[in-house]
């Protein structure tokens, strides 16, 4: 199974990244990195810690602001100092590795906020809007609870029917189920599966390869902020044709193995969420 | 291994008296102490003087009138002076937070003057020094109170509502942005309902220390009808024979509005616990 909504060269970019750069400091991240998500596309972006990937995805939605290169959502350059990007923003989800629901709002506040705020949506329609899509992430009957009142797992799927409740275009998973317990990753992914096979087009950070292989249309390996290795999922995590891609992914889907060559190895650390 | 107890093995790493044993003891010993200092105090203490210099019902009953009078002034004080407080408080905690360089710096000189010198200095300088130099007459002893201690408390709530705003997670906000929040309504919606929650402790701390605090108005000579309850509690010092019963009657006035104010907090503290 090379994807679950095989996508044509002619559909249109939902995402396009060209020649992005970003830079800490004098840290350099991104060095580079030309990437496109069409309609319906669902990527995965894998690669060791500290390799760029969430930089990438927060530099999509401007939650970090790119040094060089042009980022277009939609047609519209994002880095375009006068584009509105609040108004871009509303077209685009995203989810965080640590859920970051409004911890002063039950799930039901979660979802509503924005949609009044922003899409000065009356109560009766954002709520309507709201009980579907926590139908969809099954928590109609967690409406009413705080965040602190749930687990992890029901966390992320509250803050994935947050972000569905914009109706965006596209988007963007930040490593979603690295902040999970083991049992709970299941429920997550497969409501991410469900989204994907719904047609939504999305960008995911992710360790999780078995969902990359599954459900992906493309994979993207990034090694030290470049992309390393792009192509059908089966292709990239199945067999891999660089030498850095075959490392990783032999650490990952075989973290007991250790090689020789890697003793003594120490992974910079990605920078904190 | 050796079961029997008495066994030599067990007997020699045995300690003499189990811990348990000697943390019994040991409270038990906090408790007879206790017990002997209370008994030796009411021994000790003079039941009729007590009843006359703490709780002399002459003086009570002189004060009677004029209490609730001196109650309400305290609380008028009190509340003016902290809702200048919070207002100048919430400017310079803005200030020390801003992009722009210098009002980082005039929040943070502020703070470390106010903070730096007695409130009664301040309360002093507000009620004689602005009138002559900048000739403006400050209209009643309400405004005066209000202002002096205002500027004091704003050092210390500047310092409480920025820490607060920086305690909310950074996610919080990336959430907010994220969703098409601006930057002020993820300030608004978000932000400070959840600072709210973290600073409504220690202000309620300032609260009590305002309410205590607005006894410095003394100092700027108070008419009758100004009275608050220190002044009222010291001139009643002057009844021969009463003692001290008036501090002892405004200090109980004064508990009866700062306990409250604690178990408010507490209560408010427990009820948010649920969003944490």
């Amino acid at each position: 199974m090379s994807g679950v909504s095989p996508t044509t060269p002619t559909d249109p970019p939902v995402v396009q990244i060209s020649g992005l750069y970003k830079s800490f400091g004098t840290v350099d991240v991104l060095k580079g990195i030309d990437l496109t998500v069409r309609e319906r596309e669902v990527v995965c972006v894998i690669g060791p810690s500290g390799s760029g990937k969430s930089t990438l995805l927060r530099c999509v939605n401007l939650l970090e602001r790119p040094t060089q290169g042009v980022v277009e959502l939609l047609g519209i350059d994002v880095t375009d100092p006068d584009v509105d990007i609040d108004r871009v923003r509303t077209h685009v989800g995203m989810v965080f590795q640590s859920f970051n629901l409004f911890a002063h709002h039950t799930v039901m506040g979660n979802l509503i906020l924005a949609q009044r705020k922003v899409l000065k949506r009356s109560k009766a329609e954002a709520e309507e809007v709201a009980w579907a899509n926590l139908r969809q992430v099954g928590l109609e009957d967690r409406a009413t609870f705080y965040p602190a009142e749930l687990s992890g797992g029901q966390q992320q799927r509250a803050a994935i029917a947050r972000a569905l409740s914009m109706n965006p275009a596209l988007m963007l998973f930040d490593e979603p189920t690295s902040a999970l317990d083991p049992e709970l990753v299941g429920d997550v992914l497969a409501v991410m599966r469900d989204l994907a096979l719904g047609g939504m087009t999305m960008l995911v950070v992710t360790h999780e390869m078995a969902f990359a292989r599954d459900v992906s249309d493309r994979v993207v390996f990034m090694d030290d902020g470049v992309i390393v290795e792009e192509g059908p999922a089966a292709q990239v995590i199945g067999s891999p044709s660089t030498d850095r891609a075959r490392i990783f992914l032999k650490r990952v889907l075989d973290p007991t193995h250790i090689d020789d060559s890697e003793i003594g190895e120490t992974e910079p650390d990605e920078p904190a969420d | 291994m050796p079961t029997d107890p008495n066994s030599p093995a067990l007997l020699a790493t045995r300690p003499r008296m189990s811990p348990r044993k000697k943390a019994k003891i040991s409270q038990a010993a906090q408790y007879g102490v206790l017990a002997i200092v209370i008994v030796l105090a009411l021994k000790a203490m003079d039941w009729d003087k007590l009843r006359t210099q703490m709780f002399n019902v002459n003086v009570i009953a002189s004060m009677l009138d004029a209490l609730p009078r001196a109650f309400a002034n305290t609380l008028l004080y009190t509340i003016c002076a902290f809702a200048v407080g919070l207002s100048l408080g919430m400017v310079l905690a803005l200030m020390k937070m801003s992009s722009v360089g210098p009002y980082r710096w005039l929040a943070t000189a502020y703070a470390e003057f106010f903070r730096g010198i007695p409130a009664l200095l301040v309360v002093l300088s507000i009620g004689f020094l602005i009138p002559i130099l900048f000739g403006i007459k400050l209209p009643n002893m309400t405004v005066k109170i209000g202002i002096a201690l205002g500027l004091v408390s704003a050092a210390y709530v500047s310092e409480t509502l920025r820490a607060g705003l920086q305690a909310v997670p950074r996610g919080q906000v990336e959430a907010a942005r994220s969703l098409g929040l601006s930057q002020s309504q993820a300030m608004r919606s978000v932000v400070v309902p959840q600072a709210f929650r973290i600073v409504l402790p220690p202000l309620t701390n300032e609260l009590i220390l305002i309410t205590k605090d607005t006894s410095f108005v003394y100092l700027l000579g108070l008419a009758t009808s100004e009275y608050e309850l220190t002044k009222l509690g010291t001139n009643a010092l002057n009844q021969a024979s009463g003692g001290l019963t008036g501090v002892v009657v405004v200090g109980l006035v004064y508990l009866i509005i700062t306990l409250p104010l604690g178990h408010l907090a507490r209560r408010m503290e427990k009820k948010n616990a649920r969003q944490r």
